[in-house]
């Protein structure tokens, strides 16, 4: 265990969402190198609680990059540096003596700031509601292994459904746009046999809803270099293939599969 | 004084007794059911699943969660799988026979009837979630595959890679959503319970705190759901997420709720050793790990060489020497107690000797790296971020913490708690896993509560109530609880202390570490309960919360859920020294075989302790639920 000295914070503060906000600059004399990102935080915000100083808000739950709570920009890069890795996962180990940290929240047109590091992202649930789901009314489902799913086909669905819905790829892309996030919901359902009832009608109101509050993919593909989970491009592709199709199928056409 | 607890087990052989009790349950029409309003707090597995099956069905749901979305409840962090008695795998499971694993994984201290009923809707819950687009693992077939857990000489484990609880949680999520989106459920997010309303010994609705304005306001309802998981974090460490708490079943309990077994606290064998002082929480390795990875330390205590380093003979693989009918699969209260006492001995391992090896060379070696990076691969990669080793290189290291808590709001068969209309389902209940509970398990009783038994209780519940009309929002209980909860805040905000609510949760979390943790003593308890009144009137007068009420202030809601914290410790500890015997997770030094086992005391203690309150948690009034055993067998456990 070693001990870092002397980092220098740039830390986003503002006090709602109508208010300006501005960047202030903490000194941090030592941490430990086993300490995560957010504990570093935490002893920060210890600090700040005892000089009677209101703490720095941020969003975070499980720490354990599951639940997809926590967020930041830090140094310009969502969850900061370590590829596939979420904030509440990275260690100070990371980091040196001296450096100079700028921490911001996740910076998106669709994600308003609450208060100084905390985003609503109620809009991504807004596109789950729209169609981010299997109709399956509790109690009548079939015996689980009467519905059987190849393994490569099973294995493709969790790769996409692995996505913790946690706005990095928003906030890294240069439009706001969401097509990573609603691609990765859309790829989990539609290869599914479960998720061919709906899949072209799922795949149209997803994207409408995505449409309406996010801004448009114009293939960067900073979304997936940021994604914890590394989702790939791929799912915005077949995104845009099944709503293409969504405008062309009509009910006969379905029907044939 | 003492009520007489009705656990309202219906007749008949164990096996009918949900037949009968669906037969027999009343129900409301159709078109009936969008004049009863529900309550369901907390949108976990069992939160989320409720609310929306009681959406499908036709009543008006309200959904609070103090999350910003419905999705990150702390279900999402289980990793290992979920159990279900479907006997794919043709190797003797039945629901009996996960009924009898359930029962005595838990030490003999569950109700009977409620776990007979968990384990056979455990296969409903299996065909709900595939057809929901559950991403399970498969055979090449095309079939599900399982895997084995603790306590179980079955492979009936369910499981998403190392994110079950994840997929469950997304799988209920998007139920949930599509409700929302249909207008059945309206959801409440980062919004906090603060206060449940009992007029008329009813419970008539609940008060919230809208934690980004401050707000509290007043919620209505014909019947209100807790679905809002355990009380683990009063530890300070352990493996919950941070903003896990009891705050809303305390406050149910403060207003009549009965708590029972508080003291039933689980620790998980395989989680990540601290690393140093300014930890702020565990990270559990999943249980699974154990179907693959061996665990051993050091013959000698002073080995310093590097695992590898070791050979063959010089490791103790100890729960394959004392337990060879189970091996690195004992129960979870087994493991962790005899990887504690090798520690303690001096084996344990890594810079701060503080944790034992888990080994997948053997299993690498007969599997193929390939094998074992698709069995495990995101957790291997989780153990890399944090502990900065590389398990398919060196062993992982672990140690016990502090994980799941039995212990919770008392329930009957309904899963009605003593506040008629006040029901608790999934972790916030103490129903299903008695003194311990298996691995794999959690996932299951959730979504069991949520999906095939609170439906049908709480329309059970409802029918009588057609056409009555409930007590609105201004009905003066409803103001005098708002009241109480915005002096309760401000109070918090006016102390102007020089402590935050964070140093007062440490100081806690380690006198419960010590004395109310893996062993127990009648000595460390009576320290323990002397120590905590004393650092909790210290919390009073000396809390410093900085900020206001009227934007979000995350120090304000952590100083609310301390102070539940608190009141809970006291009573977990009371509750422990009043448990004069070993069962399950809580063991008391003084009550052990020779060879240092859980030694029960079933003619005194074969019963639940469920706690009245009564303004101080010292002084609860206890009242007892025998427990009867008609069908399982009352037997000392053996996983020798």
């Amino acid at each position: 265990m070693n001990q870092l000295t002397n980092l220098k914070l740039k830390v986003w503060r503002q006090a709602g969402p109508e208010t300006k906000g501005h960047f202030e600059s903490y000194t941090v004399d030592k941490v430990s190198d086993e300490a995560s990102f957010l504990e570093m935080l935490d002893q920060l915000n210890e600090r700040l609680i005892s000089e009677g100083k209101e703490a720095i808000v941020f969003d975070h739950d499980c720490r354990e990059g599951i639940c997809g709570t926590c967020s930041l920009m830090i140094n310009g890069r969502a969850h900061g540096p370590q590829r596939a890795t979420t904030t509440c996962q990275l260690h100070m180990r990371t980091f040196k003596s001296g450096d100079e940290i700028v921490i911001e929240p996740w910076r998106a047109a669709a994600f308003p700031i609450i208060k100084d590091l905390m985003v609503d992202r109620a809009s991504f649930d807004r596109i789950v509601e729209a169609g981010g789901f299997i109709t399956a009314p509790t109690g009548g489902a079939p015996d689980a292994n009467l519905i059987l799913v190849p393994k490569p086909v099973a294995d493709a669905a969790m790769d996409s459904a692995a996505c913790i819905g946690c706005g990095a790829c928003v906030a890294a892309c240069p439009n706001g746009a969401a097509n990573l996030f609603t691609g990765a919901k859309i790829s989990h359902l539609n290869v599914l046999p479960q998720g061919q009832s709906e899949r072209y009608k799922r795949a149209e109101a997803m994207v409408h809803a995505m449409d309406d509050q996010f801004g448009s993919c114009t293939n960067h593909g900073e979304c997936s270099a940021a994604c914890p989970k590394e989702i790939s491009l791929d799912v915005i592709a077949m995104m845009n293939s099944d709503f293409r199709k969504s405008k062309s199928k009509n009910r006969k056409a379905l029907s044939r599969g | 004084m003492s009520t007489v607890l009705n656990a309202k087990v219906p007749d008949g052989e164990l096996r009918d007794k949900w037949d009968n009790y669906k037969a027999d349950a009343k129900l409301v029409n159709p078109n009936n059911k969008r004049k009863f309003k529900v309550i369901v707090v907390g949108t976990g597995l069992a939160g989320a699943s409720a609310a929306a099956t009681l959406a499908e069905l036709g009543y008006q749901v309200d959904a609070f969660t103090f999350h910003d979305s419905a999705r990150r409840a702390h279900s999402i962090a289980a990793q290992g799988g979920i159990n279900a008695a479907k006997n794919y795998q043709g190797d003797g499971d039945s629901i009996n026979r996960l009924f009898v694993d359930t029962i005595k994984g838990g030490d003999f201290r569950s109700r009977e009837s409620n776990v007979h009923r968990l384990a056979q809707v455990s296969v409903d819950i299996i065909d709900q979630m595939v057809a929901q687009g559950v991403p399970f693992a498969r055979e090449y077939g095309g079939m599900l595959d399982n895997r084995s857990f603790g306590g179980a000489q079955v492979s009936r484990t369910f499981y998403a890679r190392g994110q079950t609880g994840q997929q469950l949680l997304l799988g209920a999520y998007q139920q949930l959503s599509r409700q929302v989106g249909l207008g059945g459920v309206r959801l409440f997010n980062r919004t906090e319970l603060v206060d449940i309303v009992v007029i008329d010994g009813r419970c008539s609705g609940i008060v919230v705190r809208d934690l980004l304005t401050g707000e509290i306001t007043s919620h209505a309802a014909h019947a209100v759901v807790m679905a809002t998981g355990g009380y683990g974090n009063v530890f300070f460490l352990s493996t919950n997420a941070m903003n896990c708490n009891v705050t809303a079943a305390w406050r149910a309990h403060r207003r009549g709720a009965m708590f029972a077994n508080p003291c039933y606290t689980q620790i998980h064998p395989t989680c990540i050793p601290q690393s140093d002082e300014s930890q702020s929480k565990l990270t559990l390795m999943s249980e699974s790990l154990r179907n693959d990875g061996r665990v051993w330390v050091p013959k000698n205590a002073d080995d310093s060489r590097s695992a590898e380093q070791i050979p063959e003979s010089e490791r103790d693989y100890y729960l394959e020497r004392l337990y060879p009918s189970y091996g690195n699969l004992a129960p979870r209260d087994i493991s962790s107690r005899a990887a504690k006492r090798l520690v303690d001995k001096g084996h344990g391992v890594g810079p701060l000797k503080n944790g034992v090896n888990l080994d997948f060379s053997a299993a690498i070696a007969r599997l193929g790296r390939d094998v074992v990076e698709e069995r495990y691969g995101n957790l291997f990669q989780m153990y890399e971020r944090i502990a900065g080793e590389d398990p398919y290189k060196t062993p992982m290291r672990i140690y016990p913490a502090t994980h799941y808590t039995m212990g919770g709001l008392w329930v009957d068969y309904e899963l009605g708690t003593t506040v008629p209309g006040l029901y608790a389902a999934g972790e916030a209940n103490f129903s299903d896993h008695g003194a311990n509970r298996l691995g794999a398990s959690a996932l299951m009783q959730g979504l069991a509560d949520g999906y095939f038994v609170l439906p049908y209780t709480i329309s059970n519940g409802l029918a009588p109530l057609l056409n009555k009309p409930v007590p609105t929002t201004d009905h003066p209980a409803f103001v005098q609880a708002e009241t109480e909860a915005r002096e309760r805040f401000n109070g918090y905000l006016n102390i102007k202390g020089t402590r935050s609510p964070d140093w007062f949760h440490r100081e806690l979390g380690k006198i419960i570490w010590d004395y109310c943790g893996m062993e127990r003593t009648q000595q460390g308890l009576e320290k323990a309960l002397s120590e905590l009144p004393a650092l909790y009137s210290e919390f009073k007068k000396d809390l410093r919360v900085t900020g206001t009420g009227e934007s979000i202030n995350q120090t304000l809601e952590k100083a609310g859920r301390v102070d539940d914290f608190f009141q809970l410790g006291m009573l977990m500890c009371r509750d422990a020294l009043d448990r004069e015997e070993s069962c399950g997770a809580h063991f008391r030094s003084e009550y052990q075989t020779d060879d240092g086992e859980a030694l029960r005391n079933d003619e005194e203690f074969c019963h639940v302790s469920a706690y009245k309150w009564t303004g101080d948690p010292m002084a609860a009034e206890l009242n007892k639920e025998q427990l009867v055993y008609e069908t399982a067998h009352l037997a000392t456990r053996s996983y020798k």
